[in-house]
């Protein structure tokens, strides 16, 4: 992938200088850094650390306020992002950005199709797509509809498109914030494989492991300004962490609590969800973190999904403290006080153009408005406390909740659901694509929630969140849970394995996901 | 603690340009219609153009919530004709034993039809799960038939008997304000108090802003866009309330093409067609503005008023223009 006319002893990208302002804002100031040919470079930062604006000025999509860029020793400007990918530096974007009803070479060509005379041609587009796609391992059809592949899938799709013309700069920012760890591991190796023919790659996660299994060299970002670059060889996860919080890290996860011995709390026989779980049962007492593993598609969030009466269902019996539970809706639920926190916070759980008290109050209406009007001074005393509790930081109450950062939204989440005052709190994917400062909080809160007696279910693709958290593991595989882990028993590998091994299923090779999370 | 606490005082409330575009437009639309005629600035042709505006305001007050919670209705203009027959024909049954009493009543029933043409329109959508512009779409065929098959293609016209009685709902006033004006504010009141200050109001732009994240928390979309439907319902009998004794008669035509007029009301006010975002004042001044305009037309020999829909066009894109170019 490496075009011709780079010189291999020169940065393939250089950042001199680099700063950015808005205003009297300086969000990003004086980053100096190399991408070699070969190389994968890691940038690691908090959210809010400047990450997304130095990829995009990197990439074209921002110009600098200060700083200039050289490319293989040569200045080099982009005025736009089509410019900067003319030059060869592309960025492989972390949102979703396809259309769901074009096929895969349809969207790998848009906006550049292949014509033969006046018609596209189809063939080639398809033929290289295949090429393409190939290449990065990717298992889906250039005919394939892209609505129709699983997210993973469409992930390779967005970085088969990036890859289609030759690059000299490959710049992925979050590339694996919403897969699941065997989706992870390919995703790796197609880096390696960038790597291997002479790309530059910058690297963009909040993921350490996949940094420290990945990276040549690390460059830290803090509040806007670079801390340092570091060879990958030397850090550890934890002292990557160190740098970027910029002070020691207490132990990420709360101390595990000794179970008491009650009755349980909710109990779910043979729950069946259309497309989604077979037969799917549990027990969950007051004071456990219930942890629920399993690879993406596995079928956990549509086994909670379908428990709230999100999808269509069919149940044996489900009680919720000793008492059966016939109607299954999000309201009945709630009012029953359980309540669940979904994994889409952008999606399915915040109003992004409304403001946060609009957002904090949408579940509890009733309650915080008891009569038929509104009560705006109970709303802001309302927000009031839940800023306090649960450190939401803002500048401005009257925000709206998608001008917030990811971490501060999945805490106004977290606030908007236990504002109805639940017993058992379901939590899906509950710090997924947020910094490591938020995330100690949400442990912490997770924990203060289960010595406070309550019950809380929590559903993560993330390895050691779920070992450090959970009390007990249900790990799920096809729809359906194939094996519950307690104690010591809790560990990665063993996760890894049940979700991955068994009938009708590839097993997993133990050494990958020992690989992936070393 | 505290300093986070103290970081998220209130900043004051920046006034939103965007917000204020409607009424500046009608501001300026009015301006232009003072300068460039000595008519139009009257009492009497001010009270003209109120009054007049009074039943595309009513039923866009409806719209309002239906467009604020994600769907569309297009069949406000046949509803209308279709409830309006319905009163008529009602009244002039009644009329013999009742007397003036029977506007009342006829009134009252019309109402109650108006608000299950609501519910029939908002079933569809919700529960037979049809895109709100096909169902409506289909009813508004539908509506369009019925008033067309009771009038026989002629007209209905209210019993002579009933007219006089009747006649002030249109012509009188209150203190000097048309009685159309009056009901049209009480409407708007109304329609902005639920809107803004009623927890209906906040899950109706909850649903239309985005379903999932209103399901995720429990609102019951289904019954917040029904509700909204049923309210458009009540809105349209209430302008037809106002309408027939204008006219003193139900025609095929009656409220033709007013679905176009009312979404346009809508849109230009400043509510988002796709949802999440209503604007009750800015609806009542996309009204006016249509009107005013239709009035300025008619009054001036510049333009021939057969261009009034036309210029109506040029207003809802420049509008949407402005609005982008604001943000």
């Amino acid at each position: 992938m490496t075009r011709a006319n780079v010189d291999p002893t020169q940065p393939a990208l250089r950042a001199e200088g680099l700063g950015k302002t808005y205003g009297a804002v300086t969000v990003l100031s004086d980053v100096t850094l190399d991408i070699l040919p070969g190389e994968v470079h890691a940038i690691i930062g908090e959210n809010g650390a400047g990450k997304s604006t130095l990829m995009k000025l990197l990439s074209g999509h921002v110009a600098p306020s200060v700083g200039r860029l050289l490319m293989g020793g040569s200045a080099a400007e982009f005025p736009d992002a089509a410019a900067a990918e003319a030059a060869g530096v592309v960025l492989v974007h972390q949102e979703i950005l396809l259309a769901p009803d074009l096929t895969v070479a349809e969207n790998l060509f848009l906006g550049r199709e292949l014509t033969r005379g006046p018609m596209v041609d189809d063939r080639a587009m398809n033929r290289r797509t295949a090429e393409v796609l190939a290449s990065i391992g990717a298992h889906c059809h250039p005919r394939d509809r892209v609505g129709s592949l699983p997210l993973a899938q469409r992930q390779l799709v967005q970085i088969a498109r990036a890859l289609l013309e030759p690059r000299t700069v490959v710049i992925f920012d979050e590339p694996t914030a919403v897969l699941a760890n065997d989706e992870v591991a390919a995703l790796l190796d197609v880096v390696r494989g960038l790597r291997a023919r002479g790309a530059a790659v910058l690297y963009i996660s909040h993921r350490l492991d996949e940094v420290e299994a990945l990276a040549d060299r690390v460059t830290v970002l803090r509040d806007g300004r670079m801390i340092g670059t570091w060879p990958a060889a030397g850090l550890t996860q934890r002292a990557m962490a160190d740098l970027m919080v910029g002070r020691e890290l207490g132990t990420l996860y709360p101390p595990k609590r000794t179970l008491p011995a009650v009755e349980p709390q909710l109990v779910i026989d043979a729950l069946s969800v259309d497309h989604g779980a077979v037969q799917a049962s549990l027990a969950l007492r007051p004071g456990e973190v219930l942890g629920i593993g399993g690879m993406i598609g596995s079928g956990r969030t549509e086994l909670f999904e379908g428990l709230m009466g999100l999808r269509p269902s069919q149940a044996a019996r489900i009680t919720l403290g000793g008492h059966e539970v016939t109607h299954r809706s999000v309201r009945d639920w709630q009012a029953a006080g359980l309540v669940y926190l979904t994994e889409d916070r952008k999606g399915k759980g915040l109003l992004l153009d409304e403001p946060l008290a609009t957002n904090l109050t949408l579940q509890a209406l009733d309650s915080v408005h008891p009569g038929t009007r509104l009560d705006h001074a109970g709303e802001d005393r309302a927000l009031d406390r839940a800023v306090e509790t649960y450190d939401i930081r803002v500048r401005n109450r009257h925000l709206s909740a998608g001008q917030l950062s990811g971490g501060n939204q999945q805490k106004l989440l977290l606030a908007k659901v236990m504002l109805t005052d639940p017993a058992v709190v379901i939590i899906d994917e509950p710090t997924r694509g947020i910094d490591i400062g938020n995330k100690s909080q949400i442990y912490d809160f997770i924990d203060r929630l289960v010595r406070a007696g309550k019950a809380v279910i929590v559903i993560s693709s993330e390895l050691p969140e779920l070992v450090g958290l959970s009390d007990r593991v249900l790990v799920m595989r096809g729809g359906r849970i194939v094996a519950e882990l307690t104690g010591d028993a809790i560990t990665e590998q063993n996760v890894v394995y049940a979700a991955t091994s068994g009938e009708g299923h590839e097993a997993e090779p133990q050494g990958r996901a020992a690989q992936t999370y070393a | 603690m505290t300093t986070v606490t103290t970081e998220i005082a209130d900043a004051p409330r920046r006034i939103r340009w965007a917000d204020m575009g409607p009424f500046i437009a009608l501001a300026l639309v009015v301006l232009i219609g003072t300068l460039i005629n000595t008519n139009f600035a009257t009492g009497t042709n001010i009270a003209n153009v109120v009054t007049r505006s009074a039943f595309i305001a009513i039923i866009a007050v409806g719209a309002t919530f239906v467009i604020s919670s994600g769907c569309l209705d297009l069949s406000v203009g046949s509803m209308m004709a279709f409830v309006t027959g319905v009163m008529i024909l009602t009244m002039n049954r009644l009329e013999p034993t009742m007397g003036a009493n029977a506007i009342l009543v006829g009134a009252g029933f019309g109402l109650i039809v108006g608000a299950l043409c609501g519910l029939l329109n908002g079933l569809i959508v919700t529960v037979g799960k049809i895109e709100p512009f096909i169902a409506t779409l289909g009813t508004m065929g539908i509506f369009r038939a019925l008033i067309t098959w009771m009038s026989d293609g002629g007209s209905i016209p209210i019993e002579r008997a009933l007219r006089d009685p009747y006649r002030p709902v249109y012509f009188g006033n209150v203190l000097g304000i048309p009685l159309p004006v009056v009901v049209t504010l009480a409407v708007v009141l109304v329609g902005a108090f639920i809107l803004y200050r009623t927890k209906y109001g906040r899950r109706c732009m909850a649903a239309g802003s985005n379903a999932d994240v209103a399901r995720f928390s429990g609102v019951s979309v289904a019954r917040v866009r029904t509700t909204a439907f049923v309210i458009q319902g009540l809105c349209v009998a209430i302008a037809a309330i106002c309408y027939i004794p204008r006219l003193g008669a139900a025609t095929p035509t009656t409220g033709q093409l007013w679905e176009l007029q009312v979404i346009t009301a809508v849109v230009i006010g400043g509510t988002l067609l796709r949802g999440g975002k209503g604007r009750i004042w800015g609806t009542v001044a996309g009204a006016l503005i249509l009107e005013v305009i239709a009035n300025l037309m008619v009054l001036s020999n510049m333009v021939s008023e057969y261009l009034v829909a036309a210029v109506q066009g040029v207003i809802i894109i420049l509008a949407m223009l402005a609005h982008r170019f604001i943000k």
